[in-house]
């Protein structure tokens, strides 16, 4: 690799942002200082190249410290890390968050998203709009920040030395002149807590520390049986756990329901090391907040379910990817993470058992498709978060190409709870398909927003009665978020199982439970989603990327009148992306607007235009 | 000289369209759909890189997997069941055919107009108003030229610029979603890129997107005609290495120079030299492509006069223009 540059130098912000990451420069080849040493400096080869995972978060601390990457930024961390100028600036426009123009420091994100659009964001959007003027540079229209329960919601993000994150949830218009400094009031953020109604339940599981436990104090989670589960899982040996987390019958909660203890056998059954583990804290399905509530409210419950993971299926590295837009969860996670290393609880030798295990936050910027669990892996690894096609699967070749267990953190928050009651026990909570506790995000048109935590088998009905009582003029539910499906008023029933939602065509997907009440315009949502899908599709694959355009295309006009050529358009583009895009992305994008069309009746063809071809 | 020899392969028997077929572990779909006589479209494979599988043109359907799969990059099974023209397959090949035709140029893609009468795809039925990727040209340099408006985004240009053949890294995918490009650093002309001008891009560019400085320039022209093309392969005389050159010419002069991909050492890879030094063989400054088509022949012959000039000129390496 011969690189080249274009003669164009960091500011010493630029330098100082990325050498806080990368460390001082070690000879002038690098950008540093001449010195005489340089001219006995020889650097190159894999020693050069392999720190090219170090790329995304180069890349954030300029854009944390500036607000944008410079051409020079850009050049000074590729020359740090020998990686070519064209391919850092793919993968630095590939991310949302991350600007490669000009643009002020502090950037207002108005999320626009399902569950902020059913709670008023068109009149927050307004509203900015009149202030700020049109979205571009100082204020953009946001895809969910994982904010529902308090929507309409907003994030100030401000670059500087250290960069600040505001949240504004609800977000209301502060008074002021056009041009202000402050368009959205500041308000203080609530505890973790107001975001679970049921905090301080008994008979909860994943929750009972929420609102209870000092989220900060590592004592108070070790008062409260924290780490219980770790010896447990070190008095049984790797096997022996991998054992109990198969007779749990956990699944994947981050919607795929794949069985967890068949992953972390395969995983540990490799040969080839090191194994990795990835923990998906990217949450970024529309109208999912669970995982966050579960960071900011009980971090150690993950940082010891991944320690214990990690101990299961032989990972000596751990990496957190979590998305840019969760600032609290981060803080909160690297605090937890700290505090666990100093007392010993990550390290060289955990609890005196001669086991090494460390966790890394890394930082998303911005991609839905980065909680893809292939694409967390590019996106870690310092390539645009593109998805990988399987196989090869995670478990034979994941992370820098060993092998993989990924799991999210709700799955993995599980885990504690299997291990000190034994998998057998926790088997006989929920359904025989769907063992355990659920999470569930509801929003929307309900009186107590939240997540809410009910064994598998409750149903949609008794979920809603908990978060306030059936709305009344209920238009649907959206099931799964964006990815998932509606269902109508008359599917309240529905047991909220992993088989009982897809035996009703519909999926529990991320636990999103996303009311509509009769206000609700379905032809505006149905486009978001389409939007959404557009905006978030990262253009590798046809059937997605050219796709996802032509069905917003479609909306829009059967929006503004129906006609059976779009449906039938719909539903051909439709297949085919289901059928032949790479990743779930594309092969789930056009699942709730199907689901509109077939089961609430969306864009009713009226008697005189042709029928449409589908049976109603 | 002996030659060594792979060890023997497996073969994997599977079947392709009910019958059965046996090809070498290893081997893809597409091979042994190859094997079994059915030709499958593809675009974005290119049979000296490995796979990509975005366009996602080539899919097949296999027994017992939710989704269709790509043959070019799937590796053959034992026991697999593979159905190539199965409605579901036919049906998103179709669809792909379609989305890429409503959105970017295909005029320039072999094969296409072909494929997409047999799938009876058809792209206009998105509406006139379907977003496209039209833009203007990029001419940024004498010896090619980029019209992404006739990309389609395989990842093939940016693969052979980097690891898989010229280590260069001139360019890569930037952006995201349909807004992605293949693009430089901060979109800077390739004159300021790190591009070597080896035209192995171009070499790979399934659509037209890429191509040659003097192709483009005849086609603009009206007088780019490949039936009257003849095609020579032989040796580069700049260096040792003895890259194959294929000479496409028309009346007479070099229009273009491509590389076989069977070649065993460069795999249809040349440098600048191979590529695009060409000029002194036939010694003619290039003329604006301004000359009525009819006179073109005599153009010709009047400008074979100079080919002796043009050969003792070569002796001299100074000499080339």
């Amino acid at each position: 690799m011969d690189l080249r540059f274009r003669d164009a130098e960091p500011a010493d912000e630029e330098r100082a942002a990325v050498d806080a990451v990368l460390g001082p420069p070690p000879s002038s080849w690098h950008g540093g200082r001449r010195t005489d040493e340089d001219l006995r400096f020889a650097s190159g080869g894999h020693a050069a190249r392999e720190r090219r995972d170090l790329l995304l978060p180069a890349l954030h601390a300029v854009n944390d410290r500036v607000g944008w990457i410079s051409e020079g930024a850009l050049d000074y961390i590729c020359r740090r890390l020998t990686v070519p100028p064209a391919e850092a600036y793919g993968v630095a426009t590939f991310y949302s968050l991350l600007s490669l123009k000009p643009r002020p420091a502090r950037v207002l994100h108005v999320c626009t998203d399902l569950a902020c659009h059913a709670r008023g964001a068109e009149d927050v959007r307004r509203h900015v709009q009149e202030r700020l003027g049109p979205p571009g540079t100082s204020w953009v229209a946001a895809p969910c920040l994982g904010l529902c329960e308090r929507a309409p919601a907003a994030l100030t993000l401000e670059a500087g030395a250290p960069p600040r994150a505001t949240v504004h949830a609800p977000a209301e218009p502060a008074p002021g002149a056009p041009g202000g400094d402050q368009v959205l009031v500041a308000r203080e953020e609530p505890a973790a807590e107001e975001a679970v109604p049921q905090a301080g339940d008994p008979g909860l599981v994943l929750l009972r520390r929420v609102g209870v436990v000092d989220p900060a104090s590592l004592d108070a989670y070790r008062a409260t049986g924290g780490y219980a589960a770790l010896r447990r899982a070190f008095e049984l040996g790797p096997l022996g756990t991998i054992r109990e987390i198969e007779e749990s019958g956990l699944v994947g909660r981050g919607g795929a329901a794949f069985p967890a203890g068949r992953k972390w056998a395969a995983v540990a059954a490799q040969p080839v090391r090191p194994h990795h583990l990835v923990c998906n804290a990217d949450e970024s399905e529309p109208g999912t907040f669970k995982d966050r509530v579960l960071m900011e409210g009980d971090p150690y419950a993950l940082v010891e379910a991944m320690t214990i993971a990690a101990y299961a299926t032989g990972c000596a590295k751990g990496h957190l990817y979590i998305r840019a837009e969760y600032p609290r969860a981060t803080a909160r996670l690297r605090h937890a993470i700290a505090t666990a290393r100093a007392r010993g609880l990550l390290g060289e030798d955990i609890l005196g058992h001669g086991f090494a295990f460390d966790i890394e936050i890394r930082r998303g910027a911005g991609a839905y498709i980065c909680g893809e669990e292939t694409a967390i892996f590019n996106s870690i690894e310092g390539y645009r978060g593109e998805p990988r096609s399987k196989p090869p699967f995670p478990v034979e070749k994941g992370l820098f190409g060993k092998p993989t267990l990924v799991n999210n953190v709700e799955t993995l928050v599980n885990v504690p709870a299997i291990l000190l009651g034994g998998g057998a026990a926790y088997a006989r909570t929920g359904t025989k398909g769907s063992t355990g506790t659920k999470l569930f995000c509801v929003s929307g048109a309900v009186a107590r927003p939240g997540v809410y935590e009910l064994p598998f088998g409750a149903t949609l009905r008794e979920l809603l009665t908990l978060a306030g009582g059936t709305p009344a003029g209920l238009r649907a539910v959206l099931l799964g978020g964006a990815a998932g499906a509606f269902v109508g008023p008359g599917d309240l029933d529905i047991p909220l199982t992993f088989e009982g939602t897809r035996a009703a065509g519909a999926t529990l997907g991320s636990g999103v439970v996303l009311a509509l009440d009769a206000g609700a315009d379905l032809a505006r949502i149905l486009l978001r989603i389409a939007e959404f899908f557009r905006d978030e599709s990262c253009g590798q694959c046809v059937p997605c990327r050219v796709g996802t355009v032509r069905q917003e295309e479609a909306l829009h006009r059967l929006g503004r009148a129906p006609r059976a050529e779009d449906l039938t358009l719909l539903r051909e583009v439709g297949q085919a992306m289901r059928d032949a895009s790479i990743c779930g992305l594309g092969q789930t994008a056009w699942n709730a607007v199907e689901s509109a069309i077939d089961r609430l009746g969306a864009f009713p063809l009226s008697v005189t235009t042709p029928t449409s071809p589908e049976p109603s | 000289m002996s030659v060594p020899l792979p060890p023997p392969r497996r073969l994997v028997e599977l079947t392709v369209d009910g019958a059965p077929v046996r090809v070498p572990a290893g081997a893809t779909i597409l091979d042994a759909c190859g094997g079994a006589g059915q030709d499958i479209p593809t675009l974005c494979y290119g049979d000296t890189l490995t796979p990509k599988n975005a366009c996602r043109v080539c899919v097949v359907e296999v027994e017992g997997s939710r989704t269709l799969v790509p043959a070019c990059s799937r590796k053959a099974e034992a026991g697999m069941v593979v159905g190539t023209s199965t409605e579901r397959a036919r049906h998103s090949r179709k669809i792909v055919l379609e989305l890429l035709a409503s959105s970017a140029d295909l005029s320039a893609t072999p094969g296409a107009a072909g494929w997409i009468e047999e799938y009876d795809a058809r792209p206009a039925r998105f509406g006139a108003q379907a977003a496209t990727v039209e833009q203007p040209v990029k001419v940024d340099n004498d010896l090619y030229v980029r019209d992404y408006g006739k990309c389609i985004l395989c990842y093939k240009c940016v693969d052979a610029c980097g690891e898989q053949w010229q280590n260069t890294f001139a360019i890569g995918v930037a952006g995201r979603g349909f807004d992605a490009t293949i693009s430089t650093e901060y979109d800077a002309p390739l004159t300021d890129s790190a591009c070597v001008y080896c035209g192995n891009c171009v070499e790979v560019c399934p659509t037209g997107a890429l191509s040659f400085k003097s192709e483009f320039d005849m086609r603009a022209a009206g007088t780019w005609e490949e039936s009257r093309q003849t095609r020579t392969t032989t040796i580069c005389s700049y260096c040792g290495v003895g890259c194959n050159l294929t000479l496409h010419v028309q009346d007479n002069q070099i229009v273009k120079v491509t590389s076989p991909h069977d070649n065993p050492v460069t795999h249809g890879n040349l440098c600048i030299k191979g590529r695009f030094g060409y000029q002194h063989v036939q010694n003619v400054r290039p003329e604006p492509p301004a000359r009525p088509a009819p006179e073109a022949p005599q153009d010709a012959l009047a400008s074979g006069s100079d080919v002796p000039r043009a050969a003792s000129g070569s002796r001299s390496p100074g000499s080339a223009p």
